[in-house]
């Protein structure tokens, strides 16, 4: 074995673990009901500071629920919910955004007739500090700041690999380019949590793939915490470092993947049991 | 090398000394552009040169010697060329490898070339190199371009480029001299050093590493350059792989000799993109890309509005009437004159500017051949594109078709300082200053290749027309001679055949016989919608193959191909003499083919010998019974009395001679 062999197998493993990492978002006793259909009923579960946290459970379990509360679009009529170790008021989900959560959701939400390059950029607008006035005048500032921004979009562009669909309008491409084009608006933000709400449904196993890819170099390279959703048991659970299950609003399990894996409720409100 | 035309006056031979010139002389202009962030990223030559020599010192820095061998796998990048340059400047010899190539093909190389350092384009390289270290026992660095995913690695041997840079900056920063120093180094450099090392993809057995050396390398650019006037203005894209000769030719070689701008694509599949941004002024690219052009084109045409479609036609008519002759300079009837200068406007102009080829002066086309159909649709649109015939081993041009010289099934005359000649198996051999230095580590290859007093032997069987250009016929050990002596070329004649639509498979038998005769299979969907037309009733391949217009159609197309040999004076000794069709299709499934439908001919040679026997014993017609092999496995047999035809063979055209002399 040569020197440049025998030291690279020794490289430290990139995801330390989580146990010194700090609390980002954390959900303390929430309940959420619509009239009289309790959707979300007393949960709690914490997010660490770069950590991949998986939400599961069966159709129904209030999964997406639970990502709205996360950023603001629904208020829950009981619990607190702390970001960054303030507890949050009720606020507006652009108010969220400007904290820093970006999502992306079940269902493509992109302009389908603007380009891959503009979409991406109106990830940015919460990011530009000149106003209407400047953006009108364009010339001096507003340039400078578009030319940096844009900067910024093409990092995310080349780091998606959608350079070849830049000009295209998104409107166009194959469902499994849209999802990224998607990521790429949420990433875009440069949030402190991207909140991902089935990002590989309907997808072929390439596309999935890719798309593990992704979120995996995204959590790395970017340190971005991310809270997924997703129905791809296998992608759960190679992808994530803890995973929260709900059933019927409830929270039943929340531990390393191969924990809830074993976890006998679990097993249960899969395979179904009487309830 | 005095004497010769392609030595630069002032004596820059190698390519560390070049760049020196470079930075001197055309100092602001664009040596190399990528595109990076969405827009084309551009570096001048001195700016090149300072990035070269800060990698290059930084590179010394971490031991790399005179005589290491250095690879340089991945898609084409500007450091991964000037890396290139930064080795040589240290007497070092850079590797480019296939970066697509199988692990176990890469492992071999780059165990067989004894890398020491490797410059890689990012993680997946990187992770290849680790997984075949144990076969590559002298690799000690490994520098990376691309830091994404790893950032987490262990960097004692691994080393971005930046920071290799960055090592060499500080260096030259403490000392002074030491930029002073590094060009020195280099002074001492001769032409007759090795510039680099390219492994050939053989088709047969290992790679075997050809080594160049810089004036193989620098002399054979400078004549290309002046060949085709090339000079300091030209653009041309580099996205064929780095590890082939002529890429390391078009984007290296001859990029420094006439310091003309390389600009390297964002990625694999923006290429469409990229090129019609840049519209490189000589551009090289192998038949298929010519092919999937024009087919997109097409494709896009089909959906167009109606007039769009009427004027594409229209015009499309115009141009293959006019174009060729008009680029050939031939005087042609004012009223076309006229009318191709709307069309270039309204039709050709548009289209060019589409596949990004609007300022192309001269392209080339080579390693297969392309079809006469796709070539002339270029041509005809005022393109100047052009055939070569070249070779890793000549450092790529043996022969080149001069401008306004172009016949579509001759790949031109020698090139500058080529020798050209046909030894008595036919096979083309030729001298030039490209021809290689030797092969790395395997004399007994390099004494079969070339012969000691430089003749290098193609593997190629060709002929040289009397116009003086070489026309390429088969695989050399695929050629064989009639018992008259005469030159027997079994896939040329083939390939005539097989250029009718209605004939799908040729197989020709006459290696050691007294006369050629062809086995053909028709082609059912061309012949069968035929027979539609002409209310021809058939069941079965079988029965339209027996059928007599079929024969009486098939009889025509084998004396027209006769016809064409009996033109060439090489080949005219083997015409056809007798035919006959099969009764069923030749077939993979059977072991007639090959998986890329490649005619098995010893195999086919064996299975209907009674049939061969029958070509060759002057009877009219054969019975024969064949087992076949259905989709579903199933065995079973077909029976059928083929008939056979004479044939009429022409009288040769003047010059005739047998091909032994």
């Amino acid at each position: 074995m040569n020197a440049f062999a025998t030291d690279m197998t020794t490289a430290p493993d990139g995801s330390a673990e989580a146990a010194a990492r700090e609390e980002l978002l954390r959900v303390d006793n929430v309940s959420l009901s619509f009239g009289g259909v309790k959707a979300i009923t007393d949960i709690s579960f914490d997010i660490l500071k770069g950590e991949i946290r998986a939400i599961i459970g069966p159709n129904g379990a209030g999964k997406t629920s639970m990502l709205n509360v996360i950023n603001g679009f629904y208020h829950p009529q009981e619990g607190t919910i702390t970001w960054q170790g303030k507890e949050r008021r009720k606020m507006k989900p652009y108010e969220a955004a400007s904290q820093g959560i970006a999502r992306t959701f079940q269902n493509v939400a992109l302009f389908k007739g603007m380009t891959t390059l503009d979409n991406i950029m109106s990830g940015r607008s919460l990011k530009m500090h000149r106003n209407f006035f400047w953006q009108l005048i364009w010339r001096g500032p507003a340039e400078a700041e578009e030319i940096e921004h844009r900067r910024k979009v093409e990092d995310i562009i080349d780091f998606l690999e959608i350079q070849a669909i830049r000009k295209t309008p998104v409107g166009r491409l194959p469902y499994g380019l849209q999802k990224r084009v998607e990521l790429g608006r949420a990433l875009a933000m440069e949030p402190d949590l991207l909140l991902l709400d089935e990002p590989m449904a309907g997808m072929n196993l390439e596309e999935k793939e890719d798309m593990s890819r992704f979120i995996l170099d995204v959590n790395q390279e970017f340190g971005t915490t991310i809270a997924l959703i997703e129905h791809d048991m296998g992608v759960v659970m190679d992808l994530s470092d803890r995973v929260v299950v709900l059933d019927y609003g409830k929270k039943i399990a929340d531990g390393p993947p191969e924990d809830v894996q074993a976890d006998q409720n679990v097993i249960d409100a899969y395979l179904g049991v009487s309830h | 090398m005095a004497g010769s035309s392609g030595t630069s006056p002032s004596g820059e031979d190698t390519f560390p000394k070049i760049l020196l010139r470079n930075a001197k002389v055309f100092g602001s202009r664009t040596a190399f552009r990528e595109k990076d962030y969405g827009i084309w990223q551009s570096w001048t030559w001195s700016e090149v040169c300072e990035e070269i020599r800060a990698f290059s010192i930084g590179l010394k820095s971490l031991g790399l010697e005179q005589g290491d061998k250095i690879a340089i796998v991945g898609a084409n990048r500007p450091r991964l060329y000037w890396s290139m340059v930064a080795a040589q400047a240290l007497g070092a010899v850079p590797v480019p490898v296939y970066s697509d190539s199988v692990a176990e093909e890469m492992a071999y190389v780059l165990g067989h070339a004894e890398v020491k350092f490797a410059v890689v384009e990012d993680q997946e390289q990187v992770d290849k190199l680790l997984s075949m270290s144990g076969e590559v026992p002298t690799l000690k660095d490994v520098i990376y371009d691309e830091i994404r995913g790893l950032r987490d690695y262990d960097h004692t041997h691994l080393h971005s480029y930046e920071s290799v840079q960055d090592k060499g900056r500080a260096l030259q920063a403490e000392n002074g001299s030491l930029a002073g120093e590094w060009e020195k180094g280099f002074a001492g450099g001769k032409g007759s050093d090795i510039a680099v090392m390219l492994y050939t993809s053989g088709t047969t057995g290992r790679p075997k590493g050809v080594m160049l050396s810089f004036d193989n390398l620098a002399i054979s650019a400078r004549n290309a350059n002046v060949f085709d006037h090339l000079d300091e203005t030209e653009e041309v894209l580099a996205y064929l792989p780095m590890a082939w000769i002529g890429d390391h030719v078009f984007s290296l070689a001859q990029a420094f000799t006439a310091a003309y701008c390389v600009n390297c694509p964002e990625g694999m599949d923006t290429i469409d993109v990229d090129r019609r941004e840049i519209a490189p002024t000589y551009f090289f690219a192998p038949p298929r890309v010519f092919e999937t052009l024009l087919t997109q084109i097409m494709v896009r045409m089909e959906d167009a509005g109606k007039t769009k479609r009427a004027m594409f036609n229209y015009f499309m008519d115009v141009a293959r009437k006019v174009g060729e002759k008009i680029l050939n300079g031939e005087t042609v009837a004012f009223k076309d004159k006229l009318l191709y200068k709307l069309g270039e406007f309204f039709v050709y102009g548009p289209l060019k500017n589409r596949m990004g080829l609007t300022r192309m002066k001269v392209g080339y086309t080579a390693g297969e051949a392309i079809g006469p159909e796709i070539f002339q649709f270029y041509r005809s649109l005022g393109l100047n594109l052009k055939q070569l015939y070249g070779q890793t081993e000549a450092s790529v041009y043996i022969t080149l078709q001069p401008d306004g010289e172009i016949f579509g099934d001759t790949v031109g005359k020698p090139a500058p300082d080529v020798e050209l000649k046909i030894a008595d198996n036919g096979e083309v051999m030729y001298r030039s200053p490209g021809v290689f230095v030797g092969y790395f580590k395997n004399d007994e290859a390099t004494e079969k290749t070339k012969t000691p007093d430089g003749w290098v032997h193609t593997g190629d069987a060709g002929i040289i027309a009397e116009n003086g250009h070489l026309k390429i016929i088969d695989r050399a050990k695929d050629v064989g001679k009639l018992n008259d002596g005469a030159l027997f070329a079994p896939k040329y004649i083939e390939n005539k055949l097989k250029f009718f639509p209605n004939i799908k498979e040729a197989v020709a038998f006459g290696h050691e016989r007294d006369m050629v005769a062809v086995f053909l299979n028709i082609d059912l969907t061309a012949v069968g919608s035929w027979a539609e037309r002409n209310n021809v009733n058939y069941a079965s391949y079988q029965e339209l193959a027996a059928h007599p217009d079929v024969y009486a159609m098939v009889e025509s197309h084998v004396d027209q191909v006769n016809r064409d040999l009996s033109r060439e004076p090489m080949m005219a000794g083997a015409q056809i003499k007798r035919f006959l069709i099969l009764h069923k299709e030749l077939d993979a499934d059977d072991g007639e083919l090959t998986r890329t439908q490649k005619v098995r001919r010893s195999f086919i040679a064996e299975r209907y010998d009674p049939l061969i026997e029958a070509l060759y014993d002057g009877s009219t017609s054969k019975h024969i019974r064949t087992e076949v092999t259905f989709e579903d496995g199933r065995k079973g047999a077909i029976e059928a009395t083929v008939e056979i035809r004479d044939m009429e063979t022409h009288d040769p055209g003047k010059g005739y001679q047998e091909a032994a002399e």
